[in-house]
């Protein structure tokens, strides 16, 4: 799954400034698992605006309105909505949307970047905004914890590094052994993190296969990790409605 | 100045350090970092004043712990004008393979021979953590590529497919390094064969301070037929041997080392750092081909350390 976490609240709230009707929406894909993204956490987010809202609201006006008695209406002059969908990487399920976009003149997304991405090219006149900073591939490791698996390198190494992936967990994305910062089995970086080819080596050892490691591994292609730009999948069999292919 | 433009035969040693470990002798490298800044003069003085006329040939090394400063090329070219034989030390962190590649064939044209393949620290480890790591290739790469382009190609190919042809091929001698003292020895081993048959001529290793430990790691690899230089570095503390043990990766310096510093006056403790070097030389020359020694900008005492190790 796709991991992400969500950004500041601040930094969400500047780039709302001079947006008068939000609309937060959820994707309830990865980003619900992950707990950063799903209807809870648009709730959420979507409460924690218009808090956001009155608390700047009362500091621009709060002083003179308290002088003549007025106060600050609840949620200031922001309209916050909460909306959320299954996903937001799907075409299908924006129809499912409960409010209309015409109403708002901006879209806070709680999906991935690839949600983000996907509704600005389906929705080019409105701004598509991102609450979270998507951050790796990962699983979920341990309660309330997620770890980076895959780099999504386009040349899947796994078959012969044990299942351990280097490219993703070797902090320099090795391809021939550790280098000189392996540490009791950490790496330099941090001795909280495993180094991922003493893992390898641990794996390859148990199974047999230290032939694995001793293969020489020539330099990698790294035109398969966006080293040609922008990379698509087809299946041309599927490819009827070429309408969707955009 | 002397001409950079050395043509070198195409069989036979090209530089002062393949024909002197080639010849069975002990030798002996030392090692400089550029200044953070252009002010490179106090390490090639110091190179001219303590090493020139005492070691075969120096380390430059390139942005070393990922602190940026000035780089190991240029430093390499200017030793080579000084009459010292640089060792150009190459991360494969800052440059993916067309800027190893060109560093390479300009380090050739500079009259640079000894190349040092190393990954390199983290950039996290350094001064610019926020920098992109590249790591395009791993040393084993790096080795690979320097093979490459002494058969007369480079790693691209022409637009038909055919690997590329060089005007004007490069002969390097390639080292590369190992940690022989690390908890767990049988993946340095791999790689070090891995580094061995993507050409790597001659090793330096990692800090040593237990020379039985280097004995047995010296024995382990007995089936690998490539010189070995010892690498010392000047503990100039008890402090500084802690710090080793707890930080550096592959390093163990024995509780007995750190006690002689401990009880050494301040006075003292260079003396004491001198006669430790020396000694462990003494232990470990007989099993290995030379000494790397690496003091931390206390180059005066390479000549002291030679004479300690009995070997001036």
């Amino acid at each position: 799954m796709i991991v992400a976490e969500r950004k500041p609240l601040n930094e969400i709230v500047q780039s709302l400034a001079g947006r008068k009707r939000v609309l937060v929406l959820g994707c309830g894909g990865c980003v619900a698992v992950c707990c950063s993204g799903g209807e809870k956490q648009a709730e959420l987010l979507g409460e924690q605006l218009k808090l956001a809202a009155q608390v700047a609201c009362k500091a621009a006006s709060g002083g003179e309105e308290a002088a003549r008695g007025g106060t600050a209406a609840p949620g200031g002059k922001v309209e916050i909505t909460v909306d959320c969908i299954t996903r937001q990487c799907d075409r299908e399920f924006f129809a499912n949307m409960k409010h209309d976009l015409k109403d708002f003149d901006v879209v806070l997304s709680t999906a991935c970047g690839v949600g983000v991405g996907y509704m600005t090219a389906l929705y080019p006149e409105k701004v598509i905004l991102p609450a979270l900073n998507t951050t790796f591939y990962g699983a979920n490791v341990a309660p309330g914890q997620w770890q980076e698996f895959c780099h999504g390198c386009g040349d899947c190494v796994l078959a012969w590094t044990g299942g351990v992936c280097p490219i993703a967990r070797c902090s320099k994305s090795l391809i021939n052994g550790a280098c000189g910062g392996t540490n009791h089995g950490k790496c330099e970086v941090s001795k909280d993190m495993d180094c991922a080819w003493y893992l390898i080596y641990k794996r390859l050892k148990e199974l047999g296969r230290l032939e694995d490691l001793r293969k020489m591994r020539p330099a990698r292609q790294w035109s398969k990790d966006r080293g040609k730009g922008v990379r698509r999948l087809t299946h041309e069999e599927l490819m009827q409605d070429t309408e969707v292919q955009k | 100045m002397t001409e950079p433009h050395v043509e070198t035969p195409a069989t036979g040693p090209v530089s002062k350090l393949q024909a002197e470990l080639d010849s069975g002798k002990f030798v002996f490298t030392g090692e400089i970092g550029p200044a953070k800044g252009t002010n490179v003069e106090k390490c090639l003085h110091e190179a001219e004043e303590y090493l020139k006329h005492t070691v075969t040939a120096v380390n430059v090394t390139d942005i070393q712990t990922a602190v940026m400063r000035t780089g190991s090329l240029s430093v390499s070219h200017m030793l080579t004008d000084r009459g010292i034989e640089p060792v150009y030390q190459m991360v494969t962190r800052d440059r993916n393979r067309l800027g190893l590649q060109s560093d390479l064939l300009s380090a050739y044209c500079l009259g640079v021979r000894n190349v040092l393949a190393l990954t390199g620290d983290h950039v996290s480890m350094g001064d610019h953590p926020d920098a992109k790591p590249v790591y395009d290739l791993d040393s084993v790469g790096l080795l690979e590529a320097m093979s490459t382009l002494e058969r007369g190609s480079d790693m691209g190919s022409d637009a038909k497919g055919n690997p590329n042809v060089l005007d004007g091929v490069p002969r390097f001698f390639k080292g590369c390094a190992v940690t022989p003292c690390t908890e767990e020895v049988e993946p340095q081993i791999i790689k070090l064969e891995k580094k061995v048959q993507a050409g790597a001529q001659f090793v330096q290793t990692q800090a040593v301070y237990d020379p039985e430990a280097f004995e047995r790691f010296m024995e382990k690899i007995a089936h690998i037929k490539v010189p070995v230089l010892v690498g010392i570095v000047m503990l100039k503390n008890a402090g500084m041997a802690r710090y080793m043990n707890s930080s550096v990766p592959g390093v163990f310096v024995p509780e007995s080392i750190i006690q002689r510093l401990v009880k050494a006056s301040k006075d003292d403790k260079q003396k004491v750092s001198i006669d430790i070097c020396g000694e462990l030389i003494q232990k470990m020359k007989h099993c290995c081909q030379g000494a790397h020694l690496m003091t931390l900008g206390w180059d005066h005492c390479v000549p002291a350390i030679i004479q300690a190790a009995g070997l001036a």
